[in-house]
């Protein structure tokens, strides 16, 4: 069953064409690495489907709705409620602790829960670090927060982007680990990412340069 | 309050507490706003009564004259007295003028209450004393100079008067008989022994007189008339006091109250231009404060567009994002204002130790409104930069762009 359906989509800034012409289509509980060098369209698509930008041309169905003429708006409440962001640069708020800033997603989608919010934490291995700041954790953890706030939720897809590209090899299994432990229990998700090893871990592998698909194959462990 | 509230109040003051150093920059920048703000605003309430009490040192601002016919006895000028609040009452001064003759020389004197009359006469220049008692004068440097008196001379007034068969004579003790070979009119000179206490100088009408005690002018004249005018030093503002003499003039039959005209003209002319330079400069400092706050605002603000960022990719709405950066603002607006409001309160005491030689007076309502205009100022400083950081692109400063 398709959760997410990107047809031809175009995006332009001015001349340059950061997608060119891209159709893709995701299916509910799917896991897929999207990888490509700098400039290929990575983080546009990425914005994308997160809906934090709008294709020039082109149409985004997620859940079988069109998205593509929804106002600013509509757009957030939307990926407020289905989507889970998982970045890079972990992009936790410094001045609140583990817990809140799992809260802090909750809040903006319906009510905060400190029980649940812990429950989250307690999933990816933090419940003893709840009311630690983000000053007072390392990159894993800061992490590893950064996706029990995307669980929160319970979204019907994740989209990290470069989520391991900021940790050693130690908290990047960890990671994948909880990506894997997603995906078992019927998570959709997207993974941007430039690491071959990441890449090889996901169901599927979406290659992108120039702002076009180059290949799309599932990867041999998923092939039955 | 629900959970949803409690998150809101949680974050709010997890910024405030936990972003300390640049809490306290910002919040810097609000209280030396609210302090120069609720200081000036103290001293421009103030300067009208601080003025005035300067004013009361060049003499009284009123003065009592009996009301056509009637006399102002002592019971009518303590009625009329009673109408000032005791706050704002210098001092009152009776004075009561004969004229008599020295050496054969026509002077006047004025009888007058001694222990007042500094008060309404701050200025005078005594060389020697006051009169502490009957018997002592204070002289005028005219009359002085013209009789070649000084300190510690005495001196002996006379006043002729005709004996009638109404004259009662026996409680005089010395007086002379004279008849007028002319009109065979019988008169007697009356005489007073005085001791010259101290020379008085003002440079004014003043040095004119001879002051004695009331009692002593009374024992001179055979009269015990009341006073021809009172003096009255109030501080009071130009409407306060006209509201105060008309009232005594409604009430009181026997005293017409008048301002001095010379004073309270020149008193309101250099208060109103002391308002106005103080309330210039009010306004400009408020609108500089209102920059200043500003401009803390926005680069606090501006350091937290990646934040402004990640709440809209986790959902937030712009009004939920203003409505929590605004929360911050207002919060440190009125902590801002409670110890602005305090350290105005010491600032302006130090301008008025300073500048008058007293104490502000401390007014209790200038607290809330130097709190609602810090937080009006706060509120307004933050909107700007926040309605323009809330349109930050998601994506891109996420990106670190």
């Amino acid at each position: 069953m398709k959760l997410l359906e990107l047809k031809n989509i175009t995006k332009r800034y001015g001349s340059l064409y950061a997608l060119d012409n891209v159709s893709l289509s995701i299916d509910k509980g799917e896991w897929i690495a999207i990888m490509g060098p700098s400039g290929s369209g990575k983080s546009t698509m990425m914005n994308i489907i997160s809906c934090m930008d709008k294709p020039t041309e082109g149409q985004v169905i997620f859940d079988g709705r069109d998205i593509t003429k929804d106002s600013r708006r509509k757009l957030t409440e939307f990926h407020r409620d289905k989507i889970g962001l998982v970045f890079q640069q972990f992009h936790l708020i410094n001045y609140l602790n583990a817990v809140e800033n799992v809260m802090i997603a909750q809040y903006y989608h319906s009510m905060p829960d400190e029980k649940e919010a812990l429950e989250a934490l307690e999933r990816v291995g933090l419940k003893d670090r709840a009311k630690h700041l983000p000053s007072q954790l390392s990159g894993g953890e800061q992490q590893r927060v950064c996706i029990a706030r995307a669980l929160i939720n319970s979204p019907e897809l994740i989209l990290a982007d470069e989520p391991t590209g900021n940790l050693d090899e130690a908290n990047e299994n960890i990671v994948l680990d909880l990506f894997r432990q997603l995906h078992k229990e019927g998570t959709s998700l997207i993974v941007v990412t430039h690491d071959p090893e990441v890449g090889e871990v996901a169901e599927r592998v979406v290659r992108l340069e120039h702002g076009k698909i180059i290949s799309d194959k599932k990867n041999k462990q998923f092939i039955e | 309050m629900n959970k949803k509230h409690r998150m809101f109040v949680r974050m709010v003051l997890a910024s405030l507490l936990r972003r300390r150093s640049r809490m306290i920059i910002a919040l810097l920048a609000i209280v030396v706003g609210a302090t120069i703000l609720s200081g000036l605003g103290l001293i421009y309430y103030d300067v009208p009564r601080q003025m005035s009490a300067q004013f009361r040192n060049y003499g009284a601002n009123v003065i009592f004259t009996p009301s056509g016919s009637s006399e102002m006895n002592q019971t009518e000028i303590e009625k009329a007295v009673a109408v000032f609040p005791s706050d704002k009452l210098e001092g009152y001064t009776p004075y009561r003028y004969e004229n008599t003759k020295l050496n054969n020389l026509p002077v006047t004197i004025a009888g007058t209450d001694f222990s007042s009359v500094l008060k309404t006469s701050p200025y005078w220049h005594i060389s020697g004393e006051l009169p502490d008692a009957d018997g002592k004068a204070l002289v005028g440097k005219k009359v002085a100079e013209k009789f070649g008196l000084s300190t510690g001379d005495s001196i002996s007034l006379r006043n002729s008067f005709t004996i009638t068969e109404e004259t009662d004579l026996k409680d005089i003790p010395d007086y002379e008989i004279f008849t007028d070979p002319k009109t065979g009119e019988k008169y007697c000179d009356h005489t007073l022994d005085l001791k010259i206490s101290g020379i008085l100088e003002t440079g004014g009408s003043e040095e004119e007189y001879i002051y004695v005690t009331p009692d002593d002018v009374s024992y001179l004249t055979l009269s015990s008339r009341s006073c021809d005018i009172v003096e009255v030093s109030v501080a009071a503002s130009k409407d306060e006091l006209k509201a105060y003499l008309d009232e005594i003039n409604n009430k009181s039959d026997a005293i017409e109250a008048k301002p001095v005209k010379r004073v309270t003209a020149s008193e309101t002319t250099v208060l109103s231009k002391l308002e106005a330079l103080v309330l210039i400069v009010t306004i400009v400092v408020l609108a500089l404060t209102m920059i200043c706050v500003a401009t803390t605002m926005m680069a606090v603000i501006a350091e937290r567009r990646r934040e402004i960022g990640l709440r809209k990719a986790l959902g937030a709405l712009n009004s939920s994002i203003i409505a929590e950066f605004l929360s911050e603002g207002l919060v440190l607006g009125a902590v801002g204002g409670i110890i602005g409001s305090f350290f105005g309160f010491l600032f302006a005491n130090a301008v008025s130790m300073n500048v008058f030689s007293s104490t502000i007076t401390f007014r209790p309502l200038l607290i809330p409104a130097a709190i609602i205009a810090s937080v009006a100022v706060t509120g307004i400083a933050c909107l700007i930069p926040i309605r323009g950081a809330v349109d930050v692109d998601p994506a891109l400063v996420l990106k670190g762009e």
